[in-house]
């Protein structure tokens, strides 16, 4: 019985501690990309989120966020509040009226006063989503591991004669069936109305096939440096990112190669139904501002959204490796460059992908 | 022996209990009983079975039929359609629906789905539904049919409106044929995809050959091991188990991902060959990210399953039985295959059943290991339920993958026999 009793007033005890130290203190699920972009969130916008609002952020690693929404939301458990997606799933996903409309009249305005809406890149906006980060799809090599001419052009990557070896594609159509237009020769304007034919996605996957049994398939963004680094592949395309925390936290001699990047947004969403709506959007509202989108650029190459930021981009970390050259929007960088188009994507994902999954598992 | 049932004519009165009811009737009654209750006591468990079990099943099963997104959210669309069944471009009424239909659907912010639903058939209807729409809420009033061809001529195909023939059906087994490489063309006659785009048929019949080459590796590496496990003295077998069930208390993931840099091009297996000298180091031996990394990893985690089930039967499996055998001058194999055999079957049932339906199922080792000639069946499952978001696709993936272990469970039983098979 006494036993009993010193139970019964130790969960008590507890129960009270635990809901005095949660009164008024809210929480967050966000759920990002994890590795060296989750960090550089978790440093640019969590931490002085909670700092400044002492609310708490639950952080979550997927290796795609937006996977688990539609069974989140349909099964009306929704458990995350705050996604980070690619731009062609926030547009897919806000169509299907997966997400919560976001009004983009709240979001701050810049430091001169310039109102959001004008602030933000063109399409970096859209009903349901509002971008931090333009990234971009690169290819990398191991420096040490070419001797002689070194890769120089998206042609390089589907060259296994002048540069043998294995390659790293991340598993999807989308953008290889983009740099597999472009290393067959097709003007970067050109791609997508190529792409739009039968033709053109027959001469995508032509290209594909002539590395077919080179490549290594991979899902994860943190699994394109992790190739590289363990030798499995000679080459391989990367979230821009993910190769520049390789090279500049590790000191990987990993090279970018930008000639025929693919550029696309990250933007934030809250899923329909999300249990903290209204914290989710301070969060946002927060994580886009101005100084954050441009602290962000302190921890990995990923260019801010707004124009307003630009200035703002300094140093890395490190205090000595300047972050400009590295961004995927640097002017010397933009020469064969692609910017994802999402409406191409909303239209032909279904059959493209299916064509894709095809070609994958047949022999 | 006593005739409980009819009395005898002339004998005296049938059995009966103590207080007259006839023995039949009590005993009937008494068995009644102790069923009913024998019921009570597995109630519980047959609701959470159903509830947890069967009705997300039956869910599953209804979704791969359900197509009620065009007809919930394009009602004069397909009133029409269904007055008018016969194939090819509609006439004003038919456009006049349609743009009443998508003017409501962009207010309701539903365009979007319509878009993706018809775009599953029909690519580049997404972004025609869409500005379609953003157009239809302009439109004052008739001529439609030239309004709409005016924004498109995309409308006047009849392809375009076979599709949302078929996608105006509330329950379709279009999705079942997608399933097995099937579509419906321009003439509505169903046909086979393109070559290219098939996949489906071959996925199941890679998915069905590896789990059960897969069940028999398990089942060749597995008895050998268990029959060891249960033939040596308590305290061998013993630590031996222990070796048995540690990887099975092990994560998954680090199962798998140690494969991964046990077998990859660069690993340590590779090493070793390359440093005895075995083989080149230009000629390396692809074990991962391939069919043999697939079959490799998959047969080491599921051995246990086989394992076990193995072990408990052969305990139970007196050695006096191949004693007797071989005192009356059977030769080791023959005892082996005539005596012990025949009576490790069940566990062999058990054990093999157990395999192949857990392989079937095998998404996340595929998925890391297997690349792209050793993808199975549910990693398509997986991909139209987070990537594609096809659902209904899915769903009837999932039912042809029941229907078809479903079939082969009851050729096991057909062959083999249900009650033949013991898991200890």
């Amino acid at each position: 019985m006494k036993m009993l009793r010193i139970l019964a007033s130790t969960a008590l005890a507890v129960c009270i501690s635990l809901s005095a130290a949660n009164a008024g203190a809210g929480e967050i699920t966000v759920v990002s990309w994890g590795g060296a972009y989750g960090n550089s969130q978790v440093e640019a916008y969590y931490k002085p989120w909670m700092a400044k609002t002492g609310h708490k952020i639950k952080s979550v690693d997927a290796p795609n966020p937006a996977d688990p929404i539609k069974a989140q939301v349909t099964a009306g458990n929704v458990s995350m509040d705050v996604a980070d997606v690619e731009y062609s799933d926030a547009v897919r996903y806000c169509d299907e009226g997966l997400l919560e409309t976001i009004d983009v009249t709240q979001l701050p305005p810049a430091p001169d006063g310039t109102p959001a809406v004008e602030d933000f890149i063109e399409g970096a906006l859209t009903d349901c989503a509002v971008a931090s980060i333009v990234w971009s799809t690169v290819f990398a090599y191991d420096s040490t591991k070419i001797s002689g001419a070194k890769p120089t052009t998206i042609a390089d990557l589907f060259d296994t004669k002048k540069f043998p070896g294995k390659r790293g594609l991340r598993k999807g159509a989308k953008p290889n069936l983009e740099m597999a237009l472009m290393a067959d020769g097709v003007p970067a304007g050109d791609v997508y109305k190529l792409l739009g034919t039968k033709a053109g996605v027959k001469r995508a996957f032509a290209k594909l096939d002539t590395i077919k049994k080179d490549i290594v398939w991979w899902e994860a963004g943190a699994q394109a440096p992790q190739l590289l680094a363990d030798g499995e592949v000679t080459m391989t395309t990367a979230y821009n990112g993910r190769i520049f925390n390789a090279a500049a936290k590790e000191n990987k001699p990993f090279v970018v190669v930008w000639d025929g990047q693919i550029l696309d947004f990250d933007l934030y969403v809250i899923p329909k139904g999300a249990p903290n709506k209204a914290l989710a959007l301070e969060f946002i509202k927060f994580a886009t501002d101005t100084q954050r989108l441009a602290d962000q650029s302190k921890y990995i190459a990923y260019g801010p959204a707004r124009k307003s930021s630009a200035p703002f981009v300094g140093m890395y970390q490190d205090g000595k490796t300047k972050m400009a050259p590295h961004m995927p929007t640097a002017p010397e960088n933009m020469k064969n460059a692609l910017v994802n188009n999402f409406e191409f994507w909303a239209d032909h994902d279904s059959e493209l992908n299916e064509r894709f999954n095809a070609w994958i598992a047949g022999k | 022996m006593t005739n409980l049932d009819k009395p005898n004519k002339g004998e005296s009165a049938l059995l009966t209990t103590a207080d007259g009811t006839p023995l039949r009737k009590a005993l009937a009654r008494a068995m009644r009983r102790a069923r009913i209750n024998a019921f009570l006591l597995v109630a519980p468990l047959l609701l959470f079975v159903v509830v947890t079990f069967a009705v997300p099943i039956g869910q599953m099963l209804y979704l791969s039929i359900n197509n009620r997104v065009f007809s919930d959210y394009m009602p004069r669309v397909t009133a029409y359609l269904k007055v008018h069944p016969e194939i090819g471009v509609p006439c004003e009424d038919g456009f006049e629906a349609l743009a009443l239909d998508l003017a409501a659907a962009k207010k309701n912010r539903t365009i979007g789905r319509i878009g993706t639903r018809i775009n599953y058939d029909r690519s580049g209807s997404t972004s025609l539904f869409k500005s379609g729409a953003r157009k239809a809420v302009k439109f004052k009033g008739p001529p439609y049919k030239e309004k709409f061809l005016n924004h498109s001529e995309d409308w006047g195909e009849p392809y375009l409106w076979n599709v949302m023939r078929r996608a105006s059906q509330a329950h379709t087994l279009d999705f079942y044929a997608a399933a097995l490489d099937f579509k419906y063309d321009a003439n509505g006659e169903l046909v086979r995809v393109e070559p290219e785009r098939r996949i489906y048929v071959m996925l199941y019949q890679r998915t069905f050959f590896l789990s059960a080459l897969i069940a028999g590796l398990c089942l060749l590496l597995g008895f050998p091991i268990a029959h060891l496990l249960a033939t040596l003295p308590l305290r061998y077998s013993n630590l031996l188990m222990i070796f048995v069930l540690l990887p099975f208390w092990t994560s998954l993931l680090v199962r798998t991902t140690s494969w991964i840099s046990l077998l990859q091009s660069q690993g340590v297996l590779n090493d070793l060959l390359v440093a005895i000298g075995i083989i080149n180091n230009d000629g390396r031996i692809q074990m991962m990210y391939n069919q043999y990394g697939t079959i490799i990893a998959m047969t080491h985690i599921l051995l246990p399953f086989m394992i076990l089930p193995l072990y408990s039967v052969m305990k139970t499996i007196s050695p006096s039985y191949m004693r007797a055998a071989r005192s009356l001058g059977a030769a080791p194999i023959t005892a082996f295959i005539k005596v012990y055999f025949p009576q490790t079957v069940p566990g062999i049932g058990a054990g093999t059943l157990l395999v192949f339906i857990l392989a079937i199922g095998y998404y996340i080792t595929p998925a890391l290991v297997g690349g792209s000639s050793g993808e199975l069946i549910s990693n398509q499952i997986a991909f139209h339920m987070q990537k594609s978001l096809n659902w209904s696709l899915a769903a009837a993936l999932g039912a042809l993958l029941l229907f078809g272990v479903l079939g082969l469970f009851w050729l096991y039983d057909r062959l083999i026999g249900i009650d033949n098979m013991r898991f200890g």
